[in-house]
């Protein structure tokens, strides 16, 4: 299961290092966002719950173009059908497509936290509160890579993929936003930094924990042919 | 299982508990002090709201049924239910919102938890169409449409805990306490509307269940009739929504 797991993420990983398609595209779209948000809002920068909500929204549209992405080479390369031959439990699969979308999305944030910080965020975040943010954008991550594979594995099979994706993972991922939101909003205070609130945390853990079971109970449906 | 057996008892039925559960709402059922008239739609929305959400976990049972055993019928059930739902669901949010309107002065109140989870619960099932009906193989149709039924379902729970968590909810919940804060003899005539809309629900859901297994049932009769196969009638497959494979 571990080798099988190491393989496939080793694959996903080389693709996207040998021809970057996915990362780039997602780290540009961020901070295109990022500057439609400065016009769109009319302010040089932002704090606290409206800085929350710019990175958010920010983060989580920049992930959809990640999972819509996800399953189409496999899909359209015959990668999918390669793996059915394989003599390996599928949810090999499921738990390498997550660690890549993990890693992809972490990526992606190495590039629209820091322009986020320096295009719009008013307060200049400590190491203390940097720390935290890096604890709820892994937790959010995670949900998100869940769902995102769960979502892209579901959309890539029909036509309508591109725009199935969106529609599916947005309302699915309103938890998360509300967790990662309201967990975010005291670290970028105006009046100094707030402490973390548990039970938002508490709340994305249970997301990610929900769906997690989810994924690894119904993936297997969706590799079947 | 035969849909159509008793399909009229139980539409009479439906329509006898559906007359006394609105003549209860406006002549047995005391007037709100504080809404007055417009506080009987409560008698409208609640259950429609109730009847709408178990028709969506009804769906994702039927949805796990039908990944367990692979009995098209299963699909079928599971699909009938979430497009009735969805159907009462657009009723829910126009009569709450013409009840938010009425109460609050607001079309829309986001401070509401219970509207808003509702709405996000709607936006996710409203995408469950789309999604049947842009794969093409019957089966892998039935297929991923009970994993997305499944997942919805799971996901109807911990989308209510996390928007009640969401906000600092400023109107009561009507029914705060363990016996209500209803008096009993607006409770006698609630009692009754949900029945008659659970009801109403499970009377549909048979109608729509009788015309899917008539339509198949027709189906196969046409193809003994036309010896060598489909030719000449209407392609399978026309109308995107699921069917039976004929018997």
């Amino acid at each position: 299961m571990s080798r099988a797991v190491g393989a496939l993420l080793r694959k996903e990983l080389q693709l996207e290092l040998r021809a970057p398609q996915i990362v780039p595209a997602m780290a540009l779209f961020s901070v295109s966002t990022l500057v439609v948000f400065h016009f769109a809002l009319q302010r040089g920068q932002v704090a606290g719950d409206l800085a929350a909500g710019v990175l958010w929204v920010t983060l989580l549209f920049a992930a959809m173009l990640g999972t819509s992405r996800l399953f189409v080479a496999d899909h359209e390369e015959g990668g999918l059908d390669a793996f059915l031959l394989a003599p390996v439990d599928r949810t090999a699969l499921l738990v390498a497509k997550v660690a890549a979308l993990l890693a992809f999305l972490a990526a992606v944030e190495l590039v629209a936290v820091p322009a986020f910080a320096i295009l719009l965020l008013g307060p200049a975040p400590s190491a203390g509160e940097l720390a935290r943010l890096v604890a709820v954008l892994a937790l959010a991550d995670a949900g998100i890579a869940v769902t995102g594979t769960l979502v892209g594995a579901l959309a890539v099979q029909t036509r309508a993929r591109d725009l199935l994706v969106p529609l599916l993972a947005l309302p699915l991922l309103i938890p998360v936003v509300i967790g990662a939101a309201k967990a975010t909003t005291p670290l970028f205070a105006e009046a100094g930094a707030g402490s973390l609130p548990l039970r938002w945390v508490a709340i994305l853990a249970l997301y990610d924990l929900l769906f997690g079971l989810l994924a690894y109970a119904l993936f297997d449906f969706l590799v079947e042919d | 299982m035969r849909y159509g057996t008793r399909l009229t008892t139980l539409s009479l039925l439906t329509a006898a508990t559906m007359t006394a559960a609105l003549a209860l709402a406006f002549f047995y059922a005391p007037m709100d002090a504080d809404q007055g008239f417009m506080q009987k739609i409560f008698y409208v929305h609640v259950p429609l709201a109730i009847v709408a959400l178990c028709g969506f976990v009804f769906g994702g049972v039927m949805a796990i049924q039908h990944l367990r055993t692979r009995d098209p019928r299963y699909d079928l059930r599971s699909y009938v239910a979430i497009h009735l739902s969805l159907v009462l669901g657009a009723g829910v949010l126009v009569t709450g919102a013409i009840w938010a309107k009425a109460s609050w002065g607001h079309w829309w109140v986001w401070d509401e938890p219970t509207l808003v989870s509702f709405l996000i619960i709607f936006l996710l099932y409203a995408t469950y169409q789309p999604l049947r009906f842009s794969i093409e193989d019957p089966e892998r149709q039935a297929r991923y449409a009970s994993v997305f039924a499944i997942t919805a379902g799971a996901f109807v729970p911990l989308n209510f805990v996390a928007v009640r968590l969401a906000q600092s909810y400023t109107h009561p919940r009507v029914f705060a306490t363990a016996d209500g804060g209803l008096p009993p003899r607006m409770q006698v005539a609630f009692l009754v509307s949900l029945a008659a809309f659970a009801l109403l629900f499970v009377t549909l859901w048979r109608y729509e269940m009788t015309s899917k297994h008539a339509s198949a049932q027709l189906r196969s009769l046409r193809r003994k009739l036309t010896a060598d196969g489909d030719r000449g009638l209407p392609a399978r497959g026309r109308s995107a929504a699921p069917s039976l494979p004929s018997p």
